[in-house]
């Protein structure tokens, strides 16, 4: 699984480095002391906060009520597991994550495929296509909820007609959508990259054999473009899943819990009730259920990987 | 990620498909051309919008046209968004020097000369990007008021420098990749020592994929919100923090709020889009080239 993901450019490294690997310890130390500062900066600020996060999560404490903070084991684990808005907070996590991915590779390999063409302004086009992702976040959030969504002068009422009240009518389908149009263009340009590295002589080949371009689509593109689409899915699904300036900007979690996902859950339970403990349990969970579902995504990909290399 | 190599040196014979021109084509191309149109249009509707009086920016139904005015500008510097722009530009730009600095001798380190378990300590750092941000507030909330650190900028500069760090290594390492290993030898063979061959032939090479790294650094670190919105105030506050003002507005406020969103967002844009080609590579950790 490591060799394959790991490798950024094909065999030569690999042997180079493999020939290179070893030796006397003081050749040892100055290979490793370039790596050294980042190593030790990136433990220290990212596992003592974990570590702390651990010591926390036993902890019965809440910070409105300073004199009574005590060691509960895993209480908070089971008050966290047994909460049902926390179980709701997961699914909208699931929804919103799916969603925003799957409607967002869809799109992008359609828009991908409308620019893996020359015709008379495609630079153009492609740039108009990424200033979405290139928005700020939460100026993009602020755009839509204001701008777009607003019932009385928003832009979809406001060119369609009607008074409907999207966020408290979908609020689920607003903050996704706001998320689609801010991450299709991500998808599109790492699927763009896949199509334009097909071999022409392939197509050439398959269309002299007769194949119609339904079928070169799905014979050959497809396959072709299999690891762009799930390496897009991957980290499509890294940055989502942490979503927090739409939840947050669009429709504060509601209405309810209706659009509540983990992160914004948990920066409830800290910032507006103040239970410490139970909100370091949660982001514990938040961090296996991550470990959980990135180790089996790294798994299913490597393995895309060298199905790919065997090829 | 071997696998997900763009083969560009396979690149199409030109117009491969223009060749079948014809109504269809041009459908086709009208067809990318409205796509491109509707995706830029809240964008286009931003900016415009920025430009109007208030009263024209919320009218039903919309104002397409209209005599521009700068009021909405006007009323976002009253507003003081000057220190709040300073704050995003030093974390952003500074943070970005930070992980350059660590991250090009990591990648070093982890490819030209590799240490012995450089695949764990990849994976290490990529495990690091995958942890949410969430499950870290908590404690560096209190490590940080422990400490008296809180609304202070310098605290966000080591916590961007962090959140980018692994992304930088990946790349960074990418970019070493390429560099042809007998170039280094033959350097070796000459008698250059390490220094010179870093200076004279490493870095030249790399120079534009440290430029396409320290953009997407400066990208994320701009766009940064919550760990900005948690942990700092008036101070400290960077650029998204003024506008969360604008959430729960009430009344007229529409083209201030485009002014600035647009405002904040003109930096990465413009750097977007004058750096399109290092986009693909940096979005994807240096795995699509």
């Amino acid at each position: 699984m490591t060799q394959t993901l790991a490798t950024g450019a094909g065999p030569t490294p690999r042997v180079r480095v493999a020939a290179r690997v070893g030796g006397r310890a003081a050749d040892r130390w100055t290979r490793r002391a370039p790596l050294l500062p980042a190593l030790i900066f990136a433990i220290v600020v990212t596992q003592i906060p974990f570590l702390v996060t651990l010591y926390l999560s036993t902890l019965d404490w809440n910070a409105l009520r300073p004199g009574e903070r005590g060691f509960v084991g895993l209480g908070n684990y089971a008050e966290v597991l047994t909460d049902t808005r926390l179980r709701a907070a997961l699914t909208n996590t699931v929804v919103l994550t799916a969603g925003a991915v799957v409607a967002s590779v869809l799109l992008g390999l359609g828009v991908a495929i409308l620019l893996d063409r020359r015709f008379p302004g495609r630079g153009v086009v492609r740039t108009l296509l990424i200033t979405p992702f290139l928005v700020m976040p939460m100026a993009a959030a602020l755009l839509w909820k204001h701008a777009i969504y607003n019932p009385a002068y928003g832009l979809i009422n406001g060119v369609l007609g009607g008074s409907t009240d999207w966020v408290s009518q979908y609020p689920m389908l607003s903050v996704v959508a706001t998320l689609v149009w801010q991450w299709t263009p991500f998808m599109m340009l790492i699927i763009l990259a896949g199509l334009q590295s097909q071999s022409t002589e392939i197509l050439e080949a398959a269309r002299v054999d007769g194949a119609g371009a339904w079928q070169v689509f799905t014979r050959i593109t497809l396959p072709h473009l299999r690891p762009y689409l799930e390496l897009g899915a991957l980290l499509g699904s890294i940055y989502l899943v942490q979503t927090f300036d739409a939840v947050f900007t669009i429709t504060q979690g509601g209405p309810g819990t209706a659009t509540t996902n983990l992160p914004y859950e948990i920066y409830l339970t800290t910032f507006r009730k103040f239970e410490y403990g139970e909100a370091a349990a949660a982001g514990v969970v938040v961090v296996i259920g991550t470990i959980v579902v990135a180790t089996f995504a790294l798994r299913v990909i490597s393995s895309l990987f060298r199905m790919e290399g065997a090829r | 990620m071997t696998a997900v190599r763009a083969n560009r040196t396979s690149g199409r014979p030109a117009g491969r498909r223009s060749r079948r021109a014809g109504p269809a084509a041009a459908g086709w191309t009208v067809l990318a051309w409205l796509v491109g149109l509707l995706f830029f249009l809240p964008v286009l509707w931003m900016v415009l919008t920025g430009f109007k009086r208030e009263v024209d920016a919320a009218s039903n139904p919309p104002t397409w046209v209209f005599t521009p005015v700068l009021d909405g500008y006007r009323q976002v510097f009253d507003r003081d968004i000057t220190p709040y722009l300073l704050n995003s530009l030093m974390a952003s730009v500074l943070s970005t020097l930070l992980v350059l600095l660590l991250a090009t001798p990591a990648a070093y380190a982890l490819s030209i000369r590799p240490v012995a378990k450089w695949r764990d300590v990849l994976f290490f750092f990529i495990s690091t990007k995958m942890l949410p941000a969430v499950a870290a507030l908590l404690p560096v909330y209190l490590l940080v008021k422990e400490f008296g650190l809180l609304d202070n900028i310098w605290t966000m500069i080591v916590l961007y420098t962090a959140m980018n760090l692994p992304l930088a290594v990946w790349m960074m390492r990418s970019f070493l990749l390429e560099v042809p290993p007998a170039l280094i030898e033959a350097a070796a063979v000459d008698g250059a020592s390490v220094p010179v061959t870093i200076r004279r032939i490493l870095l030249p090479i790399v120079a534009p994929g440290l430029a396409a790294t320290a953009l997407i650094c400066f990208i994320f670190s701009w766009n940064e919100f919550f760990l900005a919105v948690n942990l700092t105030a008036t101070r400290a506050g960077t650029s998204p923090i003024f506008l969360v003002g604008f959430i729960t507005s009430e009344g007229l406020f529409l083209a201030r709020l485009c002014a600035a969103a647009t405002l904040v967002s003109l930096p990465v844009v413009l750097a977007g889009w004058i750096a399109q080609k290092q986009l693909v590579r940096g979005l994807s950790m240096g795995a699509v080239k």
